[in-house]
């Protein structure tokens, strides 16, 4: 039986799953507010684009986007499995394609601004 | 005598109801599901602030429609449990040892919460929400 | 006496029987038995196989929650028959043999996985560094103990087998108790086996198989907490990926 090289997802899963808990609800309530009209002053065109424009803003939003892509991208593969797919193969290189295409274009867009 | 074990098997798709306890455990897979998707929905944010005043105007006006806000309020709910469940045993994975004895469970999961609401507060009050 | 520790009920039980020899598949018998309100369900066992039914075969020894031999269903629960209380269940109580384990005869199981796996794990002191007799005995402090101590209380019982989803679906699963035995002998200081232990555990049948479901810990009658261990050994494992690789990078 080989060592397996589920280390290099489970790394980013331990390290997402961490900043997900602590950070994701607290986003998520941000664009509630933007969604119910209340558009916090950070998420204004001028306040986020002066933030994502700076090396430490850019830094913030590739660290969130990155984890929180490849940690989802691996339970979403477990939670395939636990209702009884069984192609976990098929699976797990969709969910992480998406979770590099993700991480790819973040990078992209956020050179951009 | 012969053997004859009877294997009772399990069904891979409906296996969860059989106890509360694996009911609870795959609300906190699902939690996945609802994150995995908002994720989406911030980097098409992102995609649009790249494209521009008037693209990221489209966005936020996305964002006001119904059906948003029903899986806004969703996903917060989810993203909870998500984070009850995680602070809740975190402590298991990194046991630390303090001289003789383990520092209690509850208090490594203590200082998760109390680091969450600081943050959450932080970030609330950087974003300019108060 | 006073109060009703001594008071007999009776206590209606359904249990799976399975003959290999006459039956196609287990089903559930009906039997009502005089209990002892302090009885364990096992109590109820014993005195439905010498005054009911002789022919009744379920497994147990010590009566006293050590050897974990007395592991079934009750209430669809993984539990120790021998500690399970009689008073902590008011209506009809269903037995049944442990989950995920093939059915030998009416409560008792096929062991044979668990044991291979156990085996396989090698669950002993690995010597880290030969010693002879003179050099005296492995000294160890309470602090090296307590790394270990908790999961050196497993009694094999397999009800964290039962409890756990992960086994039941996929059966080449390692599994908690062999897994958190082998994190046992890892966290011991008199101990150099880790490597050969990895070559089991760290591997996709092996520890990897876990989504932390957390069943097992519930369950455990000997509060060892596998799922502790067994996230203790992904950590552990993860570290060690990123170093072997790394450090292959660097040097090359
Ligand atoms: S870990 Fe607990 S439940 Fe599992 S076999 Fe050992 S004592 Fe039994
Ligand atoms: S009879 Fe020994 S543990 Fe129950």
């Amino acid at each position: 039986m080989a060592k397996s090289n589920k280390p290099i997802i489970w790394g980013t899963f331990a390290a997402g799953g961490e900043l997900v808990s602590l950070v994701t609800p607290v986003l998520i309530l941000l664009t509630l507010l933007a969604a119910t009209g209340h558009v916090p002053d950070a998420l204004s065109y001028a306040k986020l684009h002066a933030f994502a424009a700076g090396w430490f803003g850019k830094l913030v939003i590739f660290v969130i986007l990155f984890l929180s892509l490849w940690s989802q991208a691996h339970r979403l593969r477990i939670t395939c499995f636990d209702f009884g797919m069984r192609a976990d193969g098929v699976v797990a290189v969709v969910f992480y394609l998406i979770a590099t295409v993700g991480s790819l274009a973040s990078l992209m867009y956020l050179a951009r601004i | 005598m012969s053997r004859r074990p009877y294997v009772r098997e399990v069904s891979p798709t409906s296996w969860y109801f059989r106890m509360p306890r694996y009911m609870r455990y795959m609300a906190r897979e699902v939690t996945s599901v609802f994150i995995g998707i908002y994720t989406v929905i911030l980097l098409v944010g992102l995609a649009r602030l790249s494209d521009g005043d008037l693209a990221y105007q489209g966005y936020l006006a996305a964002l006001r429609q119904p059906s948003s806000i029903v899986f806004h309020v969703l996903a917060l709910a989810f993203s909870l449990y998500n984070s009850f469940t995680w602070f809740n045993v975190a402590p298991k994975a990194l046991p630390i040892q303090i001289g003789e004895e383990f520092m209690p469970d509850s208090v490594v999961a203590g200082g998760h919460y109390v680091v969450w609401v600081a943050l959450s507060l932080f970030i609330l009050f950087w974003a300019g929400v108060f | 006496m006073s109060d009703n520790r001594m008071e007999v009920r009776q206590v209606e039980l359904e249990v799976l029987r399975y003959n290999p020899e006459t039956d196609q598949e287990p089903k559930l018998q009906k039997f009502t038995v005089p209990c002892v309100n302090e009885w364990c369900v096992l109590d109820a066992l014993n005195y439905l196989k010498d005054n009911l039914d002789p022919t009744l075969a379920y497994r147990w020894s010590c009566h006293m929650q050590v050897c974990g031999s007395c592991g079934m269903m009750i209430n669809g629960e993984p539990k120790l028959a021998c500690k399970a209380m009689l008073r902590d269940y008011p209506g009809t109580i269903r037995i049944e043999p442990l989950a995920h384990f093939p059915v030998e005869r009416d409560l008792v199981t096929v062991a044979d996985d668990f044991m291979a796996k156990l085996k396989r794990v090698k669950p002993y002191l690995i010597p880290g560094q030969p010693r002879t007799l003179e050099d005296g005995e492995y000294k160890q402090s309470p602090e090296q103990l307590k790394r270990y101590r908790q999961y050196a209380m497993c009694i094999n019982c397999m009800l964290c087998y039962a409890a756990c989803p992960e086994y039941g679906l996929q059966p080449k699963f390692i599994g908690p108790a062999a897994i958190a035995l082998a994190h046992r002998y890892n966290q011991d200081s008199r101990d150099g086996g880790r490597d050969e232990r990895q070559e089991e555990i760290a591997t996709n049948e092996g520890v990897w198989e876990c989504t932390f479901v957390g069943a097992c810990s519930e369950v455990c009658p000997k509060h060892v907490d596998p799922a502790a261990a067994l996230q203790q050994v992904k950590v552990a494992s993860t570290v060690d990926w990123y170093l072997e690789h790394f450090m292959s990078w660097v040097k090359k």
